[in-house]
């Protein structure tokens, strides 16, 4: 079959059908290597990539849930070492950055929901701002029941 | 349905884990690594806490928590590894191990939670 | 206020070198003009080997897409003025191989806006005698923000999971489907979600957010696929809950 030369005359779906895996390969052509720190050249990659680290912080929390419930089913002298461990300054610093993680991917996480879930009611569409109030208001009422459950008479 | 990926299974887990993680975290993070060791507030005792974890249906909320908490970070952190890093070669090996360990993390969560205390 | 400006170039010659250069040029500082403007003198006075894409001049025709002091813009949109005392440095587009100068090949997102089906699918036309197809207002606004897109590939620069993932459909492209997905008219949801809901439709990406950020038409790409990942995911759950349904 004869085709003429050029990026354009042999389309992608041909190509597929021919190998799956085929990139289009003009040699002279310039690809960048795209940087390896790629998210320190600008603050909001920077930003990003701190907002994705914040996963450790949530995984972490779960691990440390679990770590405790396992501490109060060892006993009370367990459960008042692992008190006195928790106020030691290194595990305080550590703790006190992690919730600041924890807080970063709260607020970041609320302030998109409204890009992610549109509402509507019969047809009108819920604003985003109400959303967004919404789900800040949903924080409030959360962390009212997390403190009367944990502490709570 | 043969081409669509497995994807939004995941995705429903990070993203139902980031929700809860957004709304209950931080709250229970400040009482537990600060306001109760420190003696902000009145601290519950042991047996309060063990009498207030003790109960089905908290075990099972607690249970599902975790979780997606797990997988929440199971899946964003695979991804900040391929991009962050540039892994994506090491697509199966990383997904296998972040699903793999928070599978691992789970099940030993409800092994703890069955037979608490 | 200076007479001149430097505008750092980068120049690709592949007949010449292997890697790009950096070639400085003065121009002329004028309050009205665009980098565009800046572009075009040089082109007309100083060196016409320049090459480099622009038509409309007027911002909607998504031609003139280069990263101006790292920011993706559209150069006939951008005031030299306000690009400080220089020098300015002017570059290709991110994420497309470069052909020549600040000219990338761009035929990767124009394979990927036509694997989504960018236009209305119908089941059935409505025939003729019963007239146009109505739409209310509210039904307009539910995907007229993402139908203003200019196919000027500033998100696609922007985002680093397209540079990245040679696979990921891309913000605009993305966009656009949703554009359709959304319009009371269309019903081929269930066609571009085969395309859309592969890994590297809609998955790849992980809401960095700067496809909405650079866009010139304020299109929000990122929000059409945040929207998209939700409807996807619903739509897998009901087929894997209910498969007898018809989507």
């Amino acid at each position: 079959m004869n085709r003429p030369e050029g990026p354009n005359s042999f389309p992608r779906a041909d190509r597929a059908a021919v190998n799956p895996s085929y990139r289009l390969y003009h040699p002279k052509w310039y690809r960048e290597r795209y940087p390896i720190f790629w998210w320190l050249e600008r603050f909001a990659y920077g930003k990003f990539i701190t907002r994705e680290l914040t996963s450790l912080a949530v995984g972490y929390a779960a691990v440390l849930l679990m770590f405790e419930i396992w501490v109060l089913s060892e006993g009370q002298q367990a459960y008042t070492r692992f008190q006195e461990l928790l106020v030691s300054p290194p595990v305080l610093i550590f703790h006190g950055v992690g919730l600041l993680f924890l807080l970063f991917h709260s607020v970041t996480w609320l302030n998109l929901a409204p890009k992610a879930l549109v509402v509507h009611l019969g047809r009108k569409r819920i604003p985003d701002a109400a959303v967004l109030f919404g789900h800040y208001a949903a924080w409030l009422v959360a962390t009212a029941l997390v403190v009367w459950y944990l502490v709570g008479r | 349905m043969a081409k669509v990926s497995r994807e939004p299974f995941f995705w429903a887990m990070f993203s139902s884990g980031g929700m809860i993680a957004a709304l209950v975290l931080p709250a229970m993070a400040l009482l537990l690594w600060f306001a109760i060791p420190l003696g902000w507030v009145e601290a519950p005792s042991h047996a309060d806490l063990v009498t207030k974890i003790d109960r089905p249906l908290v075990k099972l909320a607690l249970f599902a928590f975790v979780v997606l908490l797990l997988f929440h970070w199971a899946h964003r952190f695979r991804f900040t590894l391929y991009d962050g890093l540039q892994l994506s070669h090491l697509y199966g090996l990383i997904a296998t191990v972040s699903y793999g360990s928070a599978t691992i993390l789970s099940l030993s969560a409800a092994y703890l939670l069955w037979s608490f205390p | 206020m200076a007479d001149s400006i430097t505008l750092q170039i980068q120049r690709y010659r592949p007949e010449e070198e292997d890697e790009p250069v950096w070639q400085s040029f003065e121009v002329p500082r004028r309050d009205e003009w665009m980098v565009l403007d800046g572009l075009n003198y040089i082109k007309d006075n100083l060196d016409g080997s320049l090459s480099y894409r622009w038509a409309c001049r007027m911002g909607v025709c998504g031609s003139c897409g280069m990263v101006v002091n790292g920011e993706p813009v559209l150069t006939c949109a951008t005031y030299l003025s306000e690009l400080g005392p220089g020098p300015v440095r002017i570059e290709p587009l991110k994420g497309f191989p470069v052909v020549r100068d600040l000219v990338g090949d761009i035929q990767d997102f124009i394979d990927k806006l036509a694997s989504v089906k960018p236009w209305i699918i119908r089941d059935e036309e409505q025939p003729l005698s019963e007239g146009e197809y109505l739409q209310t207002p509210e039904e307009l606004a539910e995907y007229k923000q993402h139908s203003m897109c200019i196919n000027c590939m500033l998100c696609y620069s922007a985002c680093p999971i397209y540079a990245l993932e040679p696979d990921f459909i891309g913000p605009a492209a993305i966009a656009l489907a949703q554009r359709y997905n959304l319009d009371s008219r269309d019903q081929g949801a269930a066609q571009r979600m085969e395309v859309l809901s592969q890994h590297e439709g809609i998955w790849c990406c992980t809401f960095v957010g700067e496809c909405s950020v650079v866009c010139p038409k304020n299109v929000d790409p990122a929000a059409a696929i945040q929207r998209y990942k939700v409807k996807a995911t619903a739509e897998w759950f009901k087929s894997l809950l209910m498969p007898w349904s018809k989507r």
